[in-house]
């Protein structure tokens, strides 16, 4: 009869006799990442135009022109229609009257909708309340400009993929489990192929059952090489084979896959941090670690990307299957919270559907306005 | 999973419970951070709305009953009305008589409907029954390779053709009769709910195979779409049900309350981690419990019946109570425990354990450690910890592959742990004597009793509610008690 009572504490007591291990590999994490944070920056080659490239602050530069995709890709705007009618209405009240209370929280029912998050969506309507009240904006349609203009303007980032000046280029995808990076790796290894770049995939998910054939048919169809590893294998050592041959082959750009992976796993983490630290060994240089976002995440998703910052020191976001009816409105908050910039945007499962990010066409599409 | 929101609550609520009187502002109070609660744990706008203007309601015109102060009434509206948001009772799945008994997955690219299809199988193989499973995915490159090692690796046979879809699943199910098996589970492609033409395909498998059960499958991460996809899919589909996938993540699962309460169908499963064993039915009664931080002690209480053995236990309690327990012991409960799953989450499921000890994460590789270093010591050692010298740690650690302050730590900890449950066993033993607890031990054990009398042996006094006290005592021991250093132990 007292099992229960035994085993519970039976629990406790293991619990606490872990404790000080538990301490332990927390010290240990944050010290890799201080020595993360110290290691000297590797040296990346400026992409953008030549015009700017002189420009000695980039921070302050317009951000770059969004590079249209190719006529076969889909545009941004062209894949939301579908999606956007779900949500058009939102505004339609709003706009149809005069600024009065409801329409404040109107616009932040729209928001909060929009999976942009409780914090971010207050700041913001505060924001552009203190704006109204100061210039008497009573005219609904001037209110919700007035946010939009809001909104993008916090959205202002260099967006540009670097590759790096002197040794192997290695971009690295990371994220959690389900949300498309290795067909994200597919998509971009097409657009890089297209561009006329040499590509070569490592296949460093070793978990998953047939993740490498999965990465393997994409290569296989946009014509990149693929370095591969048993089942099981250590994913730093297939990636950084991957490196190893893509450097020896002359290739410009490697695209490491990784298992998708929990931010709260310590053990993954710890395995990802080394995974980085492998591909960036000589002569691989990591230039990008994207991280790769489902538009169906929520809230959680900006503990996904303060975590895989703290472990690998995540460059920028990969937005994808925007094409579906959720809104992807966390990487405003990813953005405006954590200053790291959505380069890249899925809409759908063809080759050709990742475009690059556009701020004004993103929060248009966020809140379902009329562009 | 749902840990941080029960985090928040049991503050919002804690502020009210004490209280004899409740003021509107209170009440006003207490509403304005539930909502955000719920909000920032991706709980649907509207469905936030609704439950915040129901508890509400219900709040202002309530009798307060006798026993209650006014808090604890509001603790109670919250937990009825969050259990009947969960879905109220645990879907019970029946098998057609005529078998095979079709199950149908589907859901948005990436929610998990593969693997989970596989961790269905296997559950249904541990039910005694003989699944095959059908991989209707022929969209996504090497779906059905996943599917087809997956398993192998439960030794659930795999059927496809790479016709098409609808084909497939025709074959399979003829493919199911003639092999004889009793449960098909077809997988299938990850589909966008705004897709029309994909969506009239799942359709047209539905129409073909005629599924028992329609499950769509939901990431725990999702936001507030999951209500859109759910609806979309319940229109095309007639769902029976939503399996929640990713939960051992620290998402706050708020796509789990909204589904049941728009869709009006159940959370039948939840899986909980990457291994295919960890998957089972859904509990909404205990989630609602285990979200206002009262843990959930029937989960916990099924789990330990099926590693732990009562007279081992016995034997542990005792030698717990004289302190002769030893580093055997240890290693024993150790291996128990894990069998029980994650230790997280098994700390997660206790009642009313202090944040401090549920937000430590320990990891699987650092219980390995620990063992080792158990198993570097030599019989005498395990026993007679106090004989360890420096040489002997050095030898430990070497053997272990730990460094000699880590075993030191171990030993001290162990030492001090041997003494805490030497108090604490004494006193929760004078304390159980008492007739009306053990009897409804006895409830909160047996599983032929009904649900709610479980939840009232629950409520009452069973011993596992006793607890709290000594965590804190633990604690207090440990020098956890303190905020601020939470990691206040030996080896620091």
């Amino acid at each position: 009869m007292t099992t229960v009572l035994i085993i519970i504490v039976a629990i406790v007591l293991v619990a606490l006799a872990l404790l000080p291990f538990a301490h332990r590999a927390y010290t240990r994490r944050s010290g890799a990442v201080q020595q993360l944070e110290e290691r000297a920056k590797p040296a990346l080659v400026d992409t953008r135009p030549a015009d700017l490239r002189d420009d000695p602050t980039p921070a302050d530069v317009e951000p770059v022109e969004v590079v249209e995709p190719p006529d076969v890709a889909p545009s941004f705007v062209e894949r939301l229609t579908k999606a956007r009618s779900t949500v058009a209405g939102y505004f339609g009240s709003v706009l149809s009257r005069g600024v009065d209370a409801e329409t404040f929280d109107e616009l932040e029912e729209a928001l909060i909708r929009a999976d942009v998050g409780v914090g971010t969506t207050t700041e913001l309507i505060e924001s552009v309340r203190a704006a109204a009240k100061s210039d008497n904006i009573s005219d609904s349609r001037a209110l919700v400009d007035l946010l939009r203009t809001d909104m993008v303007e916090r959205l202002q980032r260099d967006r540009s993929l670097t590759t790096a000046d002197e040794g192997q280029t290695v971009w690295l995808f990371v994220g959690v489990n389900g949300v498309g990076k290795t067909t994200t790796i597919g998509k971009i290894g097409q657009r890089l192929t297209t561009d006329g770049s040499s590509v070569l995939m490592a296949a460093g998910d070793t978990f998953r059952a047939a993740a490498a054939e999965q990465l393997g048919a994409w290569a296989q169809r946009c014509d990149a090489e693929l370095v591969r590893g048993a089942e099981g294998a250590d994913p730093s050592s297939v990636i950084f084979d991957g490196v190893q041959a893509a450097w020896s082959r002359d290739v410009d750009v490697v695209l490491a896959d990784t298992a998708g992976r929990l931010h709260t796993k310590v053990s993954l983490m710890d395995e990802l941090r080394k995974v980085r630290r492998v591909a960036d060994r000589e002569p691989g240089v990591v230039t990008e670690t994207l991280l790769v976002i489902d538009a169906t995440t929520g809230q959680n998703g900006l503990t996904q990307a303060k975590q895989f910052t703290e472990a690998v020191d995540v460059t920028g976001v990969v937005l994808t299957k925007l094409d579906g009816s959720a809104k992807g409105g966390i990487v405003f908050a990813i953005e405006n919270d954590l200053g790291i910039p959505v380069k890249l945007v899925g809409l759908g499962e063809g080759p050709l559907d990742l475009v690059d990010f556009d701020p004004e066409q993103f929060v248009d599409a966020l809140v379902g306005w009329d562009s | 999973m749902f840990d941080s929101l029960s985090d928040r609550f049991d503050s919002i609520l804690g502020r009210l419970r004490g209280k004899g009187r409740l003021s509107d502002s209170d009440v006003d109070d207490a509403m304005r951070e539930i909502r955000l609660a719920l909000l920032e744990a991706d709980v649907n706008f509207g469905v936030v709305k609704d439950f915040v203007a129901r508890v509400r309601a219900r709040t202002v015109g309530q009798e307060v009953a006798a026993s209650l102060t006014p808090g604890q009434m509001v603790v109670k509206i919250v937990n009825e009305e969050l259990t009947a948001i969960l879905g109220g009772e645990t879907l019970a799945i029946t098998f057609a008589p005529k078998p095979p008994t079709v199950v149908l997955m589907a859901g948005l690219q990436g929610s998990g409907k593969t693997t989970n299809s596989a961790k269905l199988a296997a559950w249904f193989k541990k039910q005694g029954r003989h699944p095959l499973l059908i991989g209707a995915d022929l969209q996504r490159p090497a779906a059905v390779e996943q599917l087809q090692t997956l398993g192998a690796r439960i030794g659930v046979p795999v059927f496809s053709d790479p016709s098409d879809p609808v084909t497939t699943a025709r074959l399979g199910l003829e493919e199911a009769k003639r092999t004889g098996r009793d449960v098909v589970i077809c997988d299938t492609a990850g589909r966008l709910s705004i897709d029309e033409a994909l969506m009239a395909e799942i359709g047209q498998i539905s129409d073909t195979l005629q599924p028992h059960y329609t499950f769509l499958v939901i990431d725990a991460m999702t936001g507030q779409d999951a209500v859109n996809t759910a609806e979309a899919f319940h229109a095309t589909l007639e769902l029976d049900g939503v399996i929640l996938t990713k939960l051992d993540g620290d998402a706050r699962g708020g796509a789990a309350l909204s589904v049941k309460e728009v869709v009006g169908r159940p959370i039948a499963f939840a899986s909980t981690g990457e291994n295919l064993d960890e998957f089972d039915q859904f509990h909404p009664e205990r989630m609602a419990n285990r979200i206002l931080g009262m843990g959930d002690v029937l989960t916990l209480i099924e789990k330990a019946e099926e590693v732990f053995e009562e007279e081992q236990a016995e034997e542990a309690a005792r030698r717990m109570m004289d302190g002769t327990f030893t580093f055997d012991d240890f290693l024993e409960q150790l291996a128990a425990v894990k069998k029980m799953g994650n230790l997280n989450s098994i700390v997660g499921m206790l009642p009313g354990v202090p944040k401090e000890l549920k937000n430590t994460n320990i990891d699987d590789g650092e219980m390995a450690r620990v063992e080792a270093i158990v198993y570097s010591m030599t019989t005498q050692e395990r026993t007679h910890p106090e004989i360890i010298d420096g040489s002997r740690r050095a030898r430990i650690a070497k053997g272990s592959g730990t460094s000699p302050s880590q075993v030191s730590a171990l030993i001290k900890q162990f030492g001090e742990m041997q003494k805490m449950m030497k108090g604490v066993m004494g006193a929760s033993f004078t304390k159980k004597k008492t007739k009306k607890n053990k009897k409804n031990r006895k409830k909160a054990k047996g599983g032929r009793v009904t649900q709610s009398k479980k939840q009232r042996a629950l409520t009452a006094s069973s011993p596992a509610l006793q607890l709290p006290e000594i965590s804190e005592d633990l604690l207090k021991q440990a020098g956890l008690d303190d905020a601020e250093v939470p990691f206040g132990l030996p080896g620091r």
